[in-house]
Parts: structure tokens; sequence; C-alpha cells
């Protein structure tokens, strides 16, 4: 501790530059925390689905669409008990520029099988019964300041036209992975709307036992083998996989550029610790001659290196954790249940440490190995 | 028995392709409580002598020994504890760490000792006191004079309380007025607190101070040690 007073002393010689190497290392870590939680976010997502729940899509694809008639043959096999459909909609909301995630489904089955989507009773069978009711996530009312009753007009992309909706609930998911800011509304009046009756995106399949999934997703499969529109069914967590996967590369993208970002800021962290030591080389001499030890020395330059990796892995890592919650990120609808983990905030930690031995072991080093009479001779 | 021993001390420098001998066999004995100035020209081995003697280098060959200490035989570890208790060291541009104030550079030997905080300060005071700089404790070395910084400088030579004091050129850098200062303050630790001082000046009124002058040329020493006749003769 009484050493501290020296480390601290030596940190304020260079005000700025100290501030602004903490900044740097806070900022690389703040993005390594954040890229992090991407990956993460999307492995937690692709995670979510429940056991016993199945999903069947048009084999060719899921904008290919399947025909409604599929849902009493499904009913109908043996160990399925019960079939809800959904399709993907896609309008935006206000200027055209403001997305967030909406598709028509059945109200009453879909509702059924997704115990995650929790709302009060009245407000659910006034959705059911409402042809033309939405029912939203409750972020979407801190978001747009909604309210239940209210009109709420999409601009349908796929689908054109303005599509307006009456709010009839507001949920809030058990599971960040369902995502609190979707809008969902009637199969039935999409169907109207598009003229388009009898075909859905993709079904949703409730099985007994979630150890009969493979056999029955391949018995539905078998079932349309040889029709119009063959199916591909698997578990829903496979389901959200394919999603993530299809993040695959975006995932690589990040984690490297979080690698690059980390890596360019242990430059600039190196650079400046070197620079603080060589401009006290004679400093150095003057402490060895006073009776400094080399490895004491060697410890002090390293702490030194530490304080500023350390400090910058508080507030990147720290501000990372805190800011998020408090915006209520996620990431537009795509990265429902957005959060910084223990995890990465571990991993920062790690990647602090590395950075403090990394940018203050040369440094470090140097000052230890020093010779006293060279470097003296540099500044009597 | 003398404080310090140089017996058949050998130092040469690698200067490129070229060998420097600096020392070929010096032998001399400085005696506990003598104020001795080493003098010579540029080059004569005056301040590499003194390096030998703080253990800051390592003859080529011979024996250097401080109260009793081989101070050519020990590790660098253990040289760098040996110096914390043993030697005091000013130079001629200072050398205060100018992020730390006066008190804070006197206190860096003690930092080094077991003592308790408590006890450093006490320590710390008393030095600055005995300098005649109980009032600038507080001051950063760009807040003070030369004479001042130089004088803390002597403050945190001496706050261990160490064996011998060694000073290169100390008052090279200051004015006529200052160095008088640091001379007569010299001349004080050494009389009223018997402290071993050894001082390498090129200044023939700063060497006028010591009791004892020692003539470094090409290494060898020329003459016999000058014995100052007494303080009157000052």
């Amino acid at each position: 501790m009484k050493y501290l007073r020296l480390v601290v002393a030596n940190l304020g010689r260079h005000k700025l530059r100290t501030i602004l190497t903490i900044l740097s290392v806070a900022l690389a870590l703040f993005l390594f925390a954040s890229l992090r939680s991407v990956t993460t976010t999307l492995a937690a997502t692709a995670q979510f689905g429940g056991a016993r729940r199945l999903v069947t899509l048009n084999a060719t694809g899921l904008v290919f669409p399947l025909p409604l008639s599929y849902v009493n043959r499904i009913k109908g096999m043996s160990g399925v008990t019960g079939v809800s459909w959904a399709n993907w909609f896609g309008g935006r909301y206000g200027d055209g520029n403001t997305f967030f995630a909406n598709f028509a489904v059945d109200p009453e089955s879909y509702l059924a099988m997704y115990p995650e989507i929790v709302l009060p009773d009245s407000e659910k069978q006034a959705f059911i019964q409402d042809r033309t009711g939405a029912l939203i996530g409750k972020r979407l009312i801190s978001r747009y300041g909604w309210r239940l009753g209210q009109n709420v007009t999409l601009q349908g992309t796929i689908f054109p036209g303005d599509w307006t909706f009456t709010i009839r609930g507001v949920y809030t998911p058990t599971d960040p992975a369902v995502g609190d800011d979707v809008l969902i509304f009637h199969h039935e009046y999409f169907d109207e709307r598009i003229g388009r009756a009898g075909i859905v995106g993709w079904y949703i399949v409730e099985i007994a036992d979630a150890s009969q999934a493979p056999q029955i997703a391949k018995s539905i499969d078998d079932m349309f083998r040889n029709s119009s529109s063959p199916t591909k069914t698997g578990t829903e967590r496979e389901f959200q996989a394919s999603f993530a996967t299809m993040w695959g590369n975006v995932s690589f993208l990040m984690s490297t550029i979080g690698l690059a970002v980390v890596f360019a800021i242990l430059l600039v962290t190196a650079n400046a610790m070197m620079m603080s030591a060589r401009e006290r080389t004679g400093e150095i001499a003057v402490l060895k001659t006073v009776g400094f030890s080399d490895r004491l020395l060697f410890v002090l330059v390293l702490v030194e290196a530490g304080a500023l990796a350390l400090t910058g892995a508080v507030i990147g890592l720290g501000g990372a954790k805190l800011l998020y919650p408090a915006i209520n990120f996620n990431g537009a609808g795509f990265l429902p249940g957005f959060k910084v983990t223990t995890s990465t905030l571990i991993v920062g930690g790690l990647v602090a440490v590395g950075l403090m031995l990394a940018s203050g072991l040369v440094p470090a080093l140097r000052a230890a190995r020093l010779p006293i009479v060279q470097a003296l001779r540099h500044v009597e | 028995m003398a404080l310090v021993e140089i017996r058949d001390v050998y130092k040469s420098f690698q200067r490129d392709t070229q060998r420097i001998d600096v020392f070929s066999g010096l032998t001399l004995n400085i005696e506990a409580g003598s104020f001795t100035a080493l003098m010579g020209p540029s080059g004569s081995g005056k301040s590499t002598l003194l390096n030998l003697i703080a253990g800051l280098d390592k003859p080529t060959r011979g024996t250097v020994t401080v109260g009793g200490a081989e101070v050519s035989a020990m590790t660098a570890g253990q040289l760098a504890a040996w110096r914390a208790r043993n030697v005091g060291f000013v130079f001629q541009s200072f050398n205060l760490l100018p992020v730390l104030t006066a008190y804070q550079n006197v206190e860096l030997p003690l930092l080094l000792t077991n003592l308790s905080k408590r006890d450093r300060d006490e320590r710390v005071k008393i030095a600055l006191d005995v300098v005649g700089l109980g009032d600038r404790a507080h001051h950063y070395p760009r807040q003070l004079s030369g004479g001042q910084e130089q004088r803390t400088a002597i403050a945190r030579a001496i706050v261990a309380d160490p064996t011998v004091t060694l000073l290169d050129e100390p008052t090279g850098q200051l004015d006529a007025k200052s160095s008088q200062e640091v001379l007569t303050l010299l001349q004080r630790l050494n009389d009223e607190f018997n402290k071993t001082i050894i001082i390498v000046t090129h200044d023939a009124h700063a060497a006028e101070r010591a009791k004892t002058t020692l003539h470094l040329e090409k290494g060898d020493l020329i003459e016999k040690p000058r014995v100052a006749a007494a303080v009157g003769s000052r």
C-alpha cells in the first residue's frame, strides 16, 4: 500500500495521456462486450423453444408457404396434441423506417401453445374475439406510447397497403427469447386482406412426449413427401438455431472485429506504457540507486499497466452491463433478451488482465533490467 | 579498520571495439566519519569510483568493501537491499522525482524499510529540518530553487541514516550562494552528526571544505591524501 502513492503519482504525470489510454481501453472492452453479447444472445435464442414443440416448414424454404389443409392431417397423427400456424408479415410502422417483428397467427391455438406469452385473461379474450385486433409486447407500449384500444397502422412491405389493427392486449414474455416487441394479429384477417385463404407460413406442432420428437418429425415429412408442398420438420429449437446460423458468419465477423479492436487498443496501451517507461529511464535509475530492487520496480510498472487496463475494464464492461438494460436494447427486435452475460464480463476481465500483461510486461522488464550507471549517464 | 576499502581494483569499459581501462590496481582506504573530496580531471575515474563504492557498478577485478561488507561480491538483489540501508547518494542534477513533493521524495528510501508511517513521518521531518526545508515539505521540485532541490536530495540521502553519503558534483549546477549553503550543510552533517561523506568535485573551493582530498588522474591516486589541518583552515 505504501507504494500506491508512487503508482498514482506516476499515472498523474500526464493526466491527459492517462485518461485517453483508459478511455481507449474502456471503449475497446465496451465494444468487445457488445459484440460478444450479440453472439451469446444469438446462441441463447437458438436454445429457445419448448421441448414439446415442433416447427414444420416448406422443405424448399421459409419463404414458401404450406397449405392450411395440412392442419387436420397433422392433428390426426399419433403423439400430436395440438397444431397452430403463423405467417411472417414484415410490416413497418410510422414513417416506414420503423421496424419490429410482426406476424399473423391463429390466436387461440397459438396462445394455447405458448405459455411464455403472459397477459390478463380479459385482454386475451378481447384479442381472440376481435378479428382486427392485435396483441403486442410490453416494450412497444413504452417505445411508442401506445395504449389498449388504440388503432395502429402498419405499412405492408411483402403484402402492400395500410393495415390497421386495434391493440387488444399487452403481453409480458416469461422467456426473454420470445421477445417483448412483437405484434401478432389474426391469420384470418390476414387471409381476407390478401385474398389468399388456405395458405400458412409455418406450422407449430405440439407433441405429448418430447422424446418422440424425431420420429414424429419424420412421420410428418414422410406424409407430405410426394405432395406439391413437401415439408421439413424439426424441433422449435432447431428452427431457432437455423435463424441463428443465418447469423453464423455475422457472429464470426463480430468476434473477429472484437478481437481486432482489442488488439489495436493493446498496441495503443503498450505504446503509452512504453513511452511512459522510456521517459522515466532516469527516474528508474534513481529509484534503483536509492535501493529499489529490480523485482519491486518490475511489479510497480506492471501495477501501473494494470491500473490503466483494469480501470478501463471497469468503465467499459460496467458501462456495457449498465447501458443496455437502461435503454432496453434488443437490436430493433432482432436480438430479443439481449444482455451482457456474466461469462462475457469474466472473459472481458481476462482480456483486461491479458492487456495488462501484454502492455506492461515489456516496460516492466525494461525497468527491471535497466543498468543503473548507463541510465544515469542519460540524465547526469 | 577503514570504512571503505578499495583493494587492487581494476575497472575497464568496452566502448565499441575499444577497451578503456579506468583503474589498474587502485587501492585506497576511507575512514569512518571522514569528509573526503575526490578531485581530478574529467575521465580520471572519480565518478566510477563513487559508483563502485555505492554498489552501482562492479569492478572488473579486485574488491570493494564498505562497512565490512564486500560490495563487489554481491548479487543485484543483495546490492539493492544493501544500498537501501547503507548508501545515500546525491546527484549533480538533483534527480528528484517531479511527481512527488519534497516530503515524498525524502520518504522514498524509508518505503524500503519496515518503519511505520508514523516513524517515517518523524524521520522525514527531521531530515527536512536538518537541511532547512521543513517549511517546503509539500512543495514539488518545480516549486523549489536549485539550492533547495539539492538540499532536498541531501535530505533524501541521509534520511535512512546510511553508512556512507556519496555526492557526485553536488554543486555543479548551483550558483555560488547555493553552493556555499550546500557545502556548509555537508560540513555540518560531518561535524555534528559524524556522517561519512565522500564528494566528487571539480571545484577547488568545494574540496577545501573536505577534511581529506584525493586526487585521481587516469585512474591513479597521484598523491597522498591531503588532510585539512582543522576546522579553522576551512
